[in-house]
């Protein structure tokens, strides 16, 4: 057995794979979320660091292979793993968990976050592939506004709108894009759920990465916990808060 | 003395690893508190030898909590859910007056039910056998201190030798993952000068045979360390992580 089978035909290297594929994506979610909370700055803003992103060329196609990558190897452990985890258990418990000291059910008891992680997962990248659709490859028959995002664009100074520009010659209206979109009800409440799994996700995933990949211990231990719910709720209200200021009026 | 308790119990019965299996019903009289869990199973199954019927088999041997042999969820809890304790050292004063008890065996592929209550664990001795050993001179007793230990070492190799390989972290793992046993059979060793020589092959060797045996795996949940009767710390699961990843660079193969 080397290194590689070591790694993809064994337990713990799956979990390995599971921890470092989970830490990039979680990257991915935060710099997703600093730029998308560009939008709070104004039109130009956003348009601009769209620009900026989509000027990098080859190298945003790295980036992108390599997301596609993590998310494919991220899933295909999960899948992996968890069917070997209901092959290891094929009769359940009769009775439902009562320890003699009753306070310590909790501890015995798996958490919601940790009993669900392949439901999160999977809805989450259900999600994604819907959000590619809707904004990525601007799908117009499946954004709810009657729109057509392919025609949003706008002039050099990123604010005024332009009648008939060109993809990839003009730069995008991705202010635009993001008004019409959350402006459909179905569509932010897709969002807002997707995301509120992203955060039980991530409240177990992120703390359960650090001891996949041998980092936690009792001393630490307890601020890796507290960093995992931390940053789950804030990655939280910083992607909700787009939505809802749109419902609301409050950007416009 | 207490007032005697009189119980109902939910028991798994299963004739042989073929058996289907299902619940009876039993009731247990005039239980006193003092006794342990399994000297409560010891009067009902004394009743049904009386009644002609088949007693309820479990497992059982030191009856003082350091063998790891008994073996039973009670309550969907391993070893019933007292701190540190096994089903052994459970004692009636926990259980009230009238209550009903389900007893089952520990619930894992790996573990298939051979009768009743009694599951055969000999995965985890093969999993022992791959690795959970060193290989030295046997013969008389080395002195004292020949070889000197870190008492930091040496403690937090104990801890994890206090595992008596129950099962219960299995039981309790929603996933049937053998994870803490392994990890605390593997940091024993690595954690002390004796288990150096032969410290990358018993890493990869046992996860290899853990995951042959059909184990789950670690979601990092903590119900093993909850219920494990001998407090082995979820830090043992990381520190095994750490040597698996080790053992992957330096050796990469058994």
């Amino acid at each position: 057995m080397g290194f590689i089978t070591g790694i993809f035909k064994t337990s713990l290297g799956r979990k390995y794979l599971m921890a470092i594929t989970g830490a990039g994506l979680f990257g991915f979610v935060v710099m997703h979320m600093l730029g998308n909370l560009l939008v709070f700055a104004g039109p130009s803003a956003i348009n601009e660091y769209a620009a900026k992103l989509q000027a990098l060329g080859p190298l945003l196609w790295v980036a992108r292979i390599g997301l596609l990558g993590m998310v494919g190897l991220h899933i295909w452990s999960a899948i992996k793993l968890t069917s070997e985890n209901r092959e290891a258990r094929t009769v359940e418990y009769e009775a439902a968990v009562e320890p003699v000291d009753a306070h310590r059910r909790d501890d015995i008891v798996a958490k919601f976050a940790a009993r669900t992680m392949i439901f999160s997962g999977l809805i989450i990248a259900a999600f994604a592939f819907y959000h590619l659709a809707h904004y990525t490859w601007k799908v117009p028959q499946i954004n709810g506004a009657g729109a057509d995002f392919e025609s949003f664009y706008v002039t050099a100074d990123f604010t005024t709108p332009l009648e008939g520009g060109e993809e990839g010659k003009d730069h995008a209206d991705v202010f635009k894009m993001i008004i019409t979109g959350f402006k459909v009800p179905a569509v932010s409440v897709f969002y807002v759920v997707a995301v509120g799994l992203l955060c039980v996700h991530l409240s177990h995933g992120l703390s359960a990465m650090f001891q996949s990949l041998g980092f936690k211990n009792k001393n630490i231990g307890l601020w890796m916990d507290r960093f995992a719910v931390g940053a789950a709720v804030l990655i939280f209200l910083g992607y909700i808060s787009i939505p809802v200021s749109v419902l609301v009026g409050f950007i416009k | 003395m207490d007032k005697l308790m009189n119980l109902k119990l939910k028991v798994w019965r299963q004739d042989n690893a073929e058996d289907l299996g299902r619940f009876e019903e039993y009731e247990a009289h005039d239980i006193s508190p003092d006794m342990s869990f399994l000297e409560m199973l010891d009067v009902v199954n004394e009743g049904l030898i009386e009644s002609g019927k088949e007693p309820i088999a479990f497992d059982s041997d030191c009856r003082e909590g350091i063998c790891g042999t008994c073996s039973m969820v009670i309550n969907g809890t391993a070893h019933g859910g007292q701190k540190g304790t096994t089903a052994c050292q459970l004692h009636m004063r926990h259980f009230s007056d009238g209550m009903t008890i389900t007893i089952e065996p520990w619930r894992a592929t790996a573990f298939p039910v051979h009768r009743d209550l009694v599951v055969d664990r000999t995965a985890f001795d093969r999993i022992q056998q791959k690795g959970g050993f060193i290989s030295v001179r046997t013969g008389s007793v080395p002195d004292a201190n020949a070889i000197p230990v870190p008492k930091d070492d040496s403690d937090l190799a104990m801890d994890a030798a206090q595992c008596i390989g129950c099962g219960a972290c299995v039981a309790a793992c929603k996933n049937a993952s053998a994870m803490l046993f392994v990890a605390a059979k593997i940091s024993h060793l690595s954690l002390v000068p004796q288990g150096q020589p032969e410290r990358e092959r018993r890493a990869l060797a046992m996860v290899k045979q853990m995951d042959d045996e059909g184990f789950g795996n670690c979601t990092v949940t903590g119900s093993c360390e909850a219920v494990c009767p001998k407090e082995i710390s979820l830090d043992f699961i990381a520190r095994m992580n750490r040597e698996y990843g080790r053992a992957l660079i330096k050796k990469g193969t058994i």
